[in-house]
């Protein structure tokens, strides 16, 4: 049976999903799309411009693509609202990832604004995947709210630090009933296969492959790192030990 | 506490002889860190500092394109009027300059409006001269309302407002605004600003804060390089913006490091800021306030812009004109200034492209 990640009744092939925003060019995104596999990209509303031809950015997600817009840009719940119901009007179908960041200095999302905005929006209907701090209570609450997934940061967005939140995803994944995806801060492939290892649902890579000197290449090495992950949480990783268990014990004359 | 009171800390500080003891030592430390102190700040503003441009460069560089991606945000200025009561020694809309001024009907904006979008463009700078009888904040909420229809971020270049003021524009549909407080040095303020209400230093000063707490998203201020030390007026500049983030962490904050053109007026450089000070100053600011806009404008030439891309840049201005309805009716008034960039957007977007950056030209949609 194939191992499928369902979100909103989707069954999703690909647990590596996408951002849209750095690339030098947004024409460079059907390749990036075919070489990392993906099946779910999102993108800002606020760079969505139905009238710019060419220019405009939804011209180049193919169509096999499920499109995930996301709220960038909202300062609270409300803008957070507005957005989404944008996004619907033109056009971008249901899901939408909820971001709302009032602070600039290091883009951290607001979880209470979060958790509010996912009551509204699931409430009409929208499959809601918040962007979060990852914190177990705040991401119950937006379970219980309606989200359909749960996004929390890896590290602040845009750094590539790596998987810096490990602890607390980790009691995340234990505890949660919805799906957790591990979103920003990723900044090597070897980081999301260890999200995946970890029992995330999926990872989402933006600057590590916008930013790469390569980045279809980088897609590409994303899409295995993290088919890698999730098949050594399938197979049950083996038990960690503090201590060196030594194949020939030196205590084991005791037992002869 | 205000901005005000923040600068305040530094009178009587040493200016010139910190920077002439900065050495580097000290130059390679601050490169070393990841958050700078204001301090730190100043020393890469410092003579020693400029021996150290091309490291600088290859970090603001990195750190650019991590947290902005190869995009660059497109925008173009919309002048509304440049009637002016101010007698700035350095400005082209000096009220004693001889001029024709003018300022455009409703319908006149809307035919601006109309050849602007027409390049594609949805982020616009509106601006006018500083004169509250000819151009007060009901007109320039009127003539909001009629750009809104063909954009989606509408800022504002105006002279200060109060914070009831800036909450009407933003009713209207302003959702960021730029105050150029020229010089921060508050003796060489004064004898630049010999006339007019823009002698208030303080009011030009605490305008964008004003312009926070009425809710403004994008904060932009600069110093005009030239008419004092640069070294000093980039380094309050930064305080500025450092200063306005902390006390507006929801707000996107912005410098602007324009360099004196030739105008109307014929006031020369106090101080001529070469191409590697410019570049300097992009550098360290960058490195201080690593998530903080860098707008730069058609003053600067096209080679020179093209090159700066990568160094800290984030927004840039395309299809310029500084004359008062310039576009539409094709008339050759006085602008502010001269440019030197007369590229087009299309000009403008294929040279990124051909640099391996992306023209945004919507990045904000009014909500």
């Amino acid at each position: 049976m194939a191992d499928q990640l369902v979100i909103g009744g989707v069954a999703l092939e690909s647990r590596l999903f996408l951002g849209s925003g750095k690339y030098s060019s947004n024409a460079i995104i059907p390749a990036i799309v075919e070489a990392s596999g993906a099946q779910v990209i999102t993108v800002a509303v606020r760079r969505v411009d139905p009238g710019a031809g060419s220019e405009n950015i939804l011209s180049h997600i193919p169509r096999s693509c499920r499109l995930m817009p996301n709220t960038s840009g909202a300062r609270n719940a409300q803008e957070a609202v507005r957005i989404a119901r944008l996004a619907r009007a033109a056009g971008c179908g249901d899901w939408i990832k909820i971001e709302v960041i009032s602070d600039n200095r290091h883009l951290l999302p607001d979880n209470q604004e979060t958790i509010e905005a996912t009551r509204i929006l699931a409430a009409e209907g929208f499959i809601v995947l918040p962007y979060m701090s990852p914190d177990l209570m705040a991401a119950k609450r937006m379970a219980e709210a309606g989200a359909a997934a749960v996004m929390p940061l890896g590290a602040p967005i845009g750094t590539n630090r790596g998987f810096r939140t490990r602890e607390l995803v980790a009691i995340m994944i234990d505890e949660l009933d919805v799906p957790v995806i591990v979103d920003a801060g990723i900044g090597k492939p070897s980081e999301a296969c260890e999200c995946m290892e970890l029992g995330a649902a999926a990872v989402l890579a933006n600057t590590a492959i916008a930013t790469a000197a390569d980045p279809v290449g980088m897609a590409r090495a994303f899409a295995q790192a993290v088919a890698a992950g999730r098949a050594a949480w399938l197979a049950g990783p083996g038990a960690v030990s503090e201590q060196a268990r030594a194949s020939s014990p030196l205590t084991g004359f005791l037992h002869e | 506490m205000t901005i005000f009171d923040e600068l305040r800390r530094y009178d009587g500080f040493d200016f010139p002889g910190f920077l002439a003891g900065v050495t580097d030592a000290h130059v390679a430390r601050a490169l070393q860190k990841e958050r700078l102190t204001p301090q730190d700040y100043l020393a890469l503003l410092s003579p020693a500092a400029a021996r150290h441009l091309e490291p600088m460069a290859q970090k603001a560089r990195d750190l650019t394109i991590r947290h902005f991606g190869r995009a660059m945000v497109l925008f173009t200025p919309l002048y509304l009027a440049n009637h002016c009561t101010n007698q700035c020694v350095y400005c082209g809309f000096n009220t004693k300059n001889r001029i024709e001024r003018r300022k455009l009907t409703l319908e006149e904006v809307e035919a601006e409006a109309l050849a602007i979008a027409a390049t594609g463009l949805k982020h616009i700078l509106i601006l006018t001269g500083e004169d509250r009888k000819q151009t007060p904040p009901a007109y320039m909420a009127d003539c909001i309302r009629v750009l809104k229809r063909y954009f989606t971020s509408i800022a504002i270049e105006v002279y200060p407002l109060t914070q009831e003021e800036y909450a009407l524009l933003i009713e209207a549909g302003a959702d960021g605004m730029t105050m150029f407080q020229e010089v921060y040095d508050e003796t060489v303020y004064a004898e630049l600003h010999p006339k007019g209400p823009k002698r208030d230093y303080r009011f030009r000063l605490e305008a964008p804060d004003r312009a926070g707490r009425a809710g403004m998203r994008q904060l932009n201020i600069g110093a005009l390089l030239g008419l004092n030390s640069w070294r000093t007026e980039a380094f309050f500049t930064g305080l500025h913006a450092d200063w306005l983030q902390r006390a507006y962490p929801d707000a996107e904050v912005a410098v602007s490091p324009p360099r004196m053109r030739p105008h109307a007026g014929g006031f020369p450089p106090r101080e001529i800021v070469s191409d590697a000070e410019l570049v300097q100053y992009i550098l360290a600011f960058r490195l201080f306030m690593p998530r903080g806009g860098v707008t730069l404008s058609t003053r600067e030439r096209p080679g020179l812009r093209d090159n700066l891309l990568g160094l800290g840049v984030t927004r840039m201005s395309a299809g310029v004109c500084t004359q008062v309805g310039g576009r539409a009716s094709g008339q050759h008034a006085t602008g502010q200034f001269e440019i030197s960039d007369p590229r087009s957007v299309d000009e403008m977007a294929q040279a990124l492209y051909q640099r391996g950056y992306q023209p945004v030209y919507k990045d904000w949609q009014y909500l």
